[in-house]
């Protein structure tokens, strides 16, 4: 018998080296999750604020990707299930102490508004459109008449969602670097920051780009401020949490952590946003990309490096 | 009641039988394990301490997979042993990233499977497999609430640590130092 097989509990050939049980399909689903999140936050900012008529793609062409990426995200979670004929149980019960639980029953109301939402432009984006039964142009009619409440739930369910997206890794005690509740802020904010990315990217109208990469340029530094803090926190913090904050002070993820997030997905951008609002020239489809980039690479980071990071004993 | 295992580091050999004994026992896919050792080495040569540790789920008081668990899969059963039920398991792995213990992991059919303390033997009032097959006898369960059970008595006059207090979960397995 292989001696190796119980020897030590750190070398169980399918398990270890570390306990690696979340791969790509968690930062992914995070990400669309967050960039949804983002997207219908600020459709619903500027229909409450009734400046739906001035920011076109905000209210009525972004929120198409809406949908499509928070189902695409569920999909991304469905392949990461291991027991997969028994997913529906997540829908059996309400569980208040798991975030997955809430997690759940948040993309369950969320993915249905956005629809609506997108709906009820259906007509507005193509003039033919037919819903062919009555009842539905009714209910139509009476969505839009009441699009303003619409709003309300639809930004109150995206900000539950952005910060669902780091409460997801941050209630795992376990894993130190996850356990700090900055990361409920920080990911929605970086949430919010790609909606807004992904706007830009589909905005055709100049002022309606600039109004927004303003704002997004206040979440950026926001999101360096919050991330300043997740590192003073940490070498503040016990043993186990200095160790996790050295996995991005010298340890494996410094290059790519403050390389591709914070100068390449954060200050960059950043950079190149101010220049462009004092009105130098910038390609318009690089911030965005890169800050999407910075977006994406940051879920990755975080979910990778959390899972090594564990108690000492 | 409130079952809680005593692993005696002085006596563990690091044999590894409480290992063989429980994939026997419970039908552990190969490749996986319930319980294993762990042999900690500290110091510098010549001054060197050597501790050997038969680990397994702690079954802990304030269990973090039982409230990550998001279809409540995880769950108490009677005397704090915590249980998976498989059919209610969706394979998520927020348990897995939820212990400090590193004491889960998915079985190949999907679940996620851990120690049971052996409930189905306990229930009929024997020990779990990795006592009873222990060489050296270092293993002792029992329920803490009763203080003629076997882990009371061991526990009675000696030193002993948890792993990890610092963690909150109020971990069940006791080493004896």
């Amino acid at each position: 018998m292989n001696e190796e097989l119980f020897v030590s509990g750190r070398d169980i050939p399918n398990i270890d080296p570390y306990l690696n049980i979340w791969h790509w399909q968690i930062p992914i689903y995070l990400f669309l999750g967050g960039l949804a999140a983002g997207i219908l936050f600020f459709a619903g900012f500027y229909t409450v604020r009734g400046r739906g008529r001035k920011m076109q793609a905000t209210v009525k062409w972004a929120p198409i990707i809406a949908p499509i990426v928070l189902v695409l995200g569920l999909g991304a979670l469905f392949w990461d299930l291991k027991h997969k004929l028994f997913f529906w149980q997540l829908y059996t019960t309400v569980r208040l102490d798991s975030p997955m639980s809430w997690g759940a029953w948040t993309l369950m109301i969320i993915t249905p508004v956005s629809l609506i939402w997108v709906a009820s432009y259906m007509k507005e984006i193509f003039p033919w459109w037919d819903w062919k039964f009555p009842i539905v142009n009714r209910m139509e009619a009476w969505i839009i008449k009441n699009r303003v409440g619409l709003a309300w739930v639809m930004m109150i369910y995206a900000i539950i969602l952005g910060v669902y997206t780091g409460i997801l890794l941050s209630a795992f005690n376990a894993r130190p670097l996850w356990n700090t509740s900055i990361l409920g802020p920080l990911f929605l904010v970086s949430g919010f920051s790609t909606g807004l990315a992904t706007t830009i990217l589909i905005s055709k109208d100049p002022k309606e780009r600039k109004t927004l990469s303003r704002i997004d340029l206040v979440f950026i530094i926001i999101e360096l401020f919050l991330i300043v803090h997740l590192f003073m926190g940490f070498l503040a913090g016990s043993e186990t949490a200095i160790e996790a904050a050295n996995l991005f002070l010298g340890g494996s993820f410094t290059v790519s952590f403050w390389v591709f997030v914070v100068i390449l997905g954060l200050i960059f951008p950043a950079a190149l946003e101010t220049l462009e609002l004092w009105g130098y020239h910038v390609p318009k489809w690089l911030p965005p990309t890169m800050i999407l980039f910075g977006g994406l690479m940051f879920r990755f980071i975080m979910v990778e490096a959390g899972q090594i990071t564990r108690y000492l004993y | 009641m409130r079952y809680a295992m005593a692993i005696d580091t002085k006596k563990c050999v690091g044999c590894g039988d409480c290992v063989v004994a429980c994939q026997t026992e419970n039908n552990v896919p190969h490749g996986y394990c319930r319980d294993w050792i762990v042999e900690r080495v500290d110091g510098t040569y010549p001054s060197l301490s050597l501790e050997f540790r038969s680990e397994r789920c702690n079954h802990c008081d304030n269990s973090p997979c039982v409230r990550c668990c998001p279809t409540g899969a995880s769950h108490k059963a009677e005397g704090g042993i915590v249980l998976v039920t498989h059919t209610k398991c969706i394979g998520c792995g927020a348990c897995i990233e939820s212990c400090p213990y590193d004491a889960r992991y998915p079985h190949p059919e999907g679940y996620v499977d851990k120690c049971t303390f052996c409930i189905h033997r306990v229930q009929k009032g024997q020990n779990p497999a990795c006592v009873d097959v222990c060489p050296t006898r270092c293993l002792h369960f029992g329920d803490l609430d009763d203080p003629n059970s076997d882990v009371s008595l061991a526990l009675k006059d000696r030193k002993w640590k948890v792993l990890a207090p610092e963690a909150g979960t109020k971990p069940q397995l006791y080493f004896l130092t």
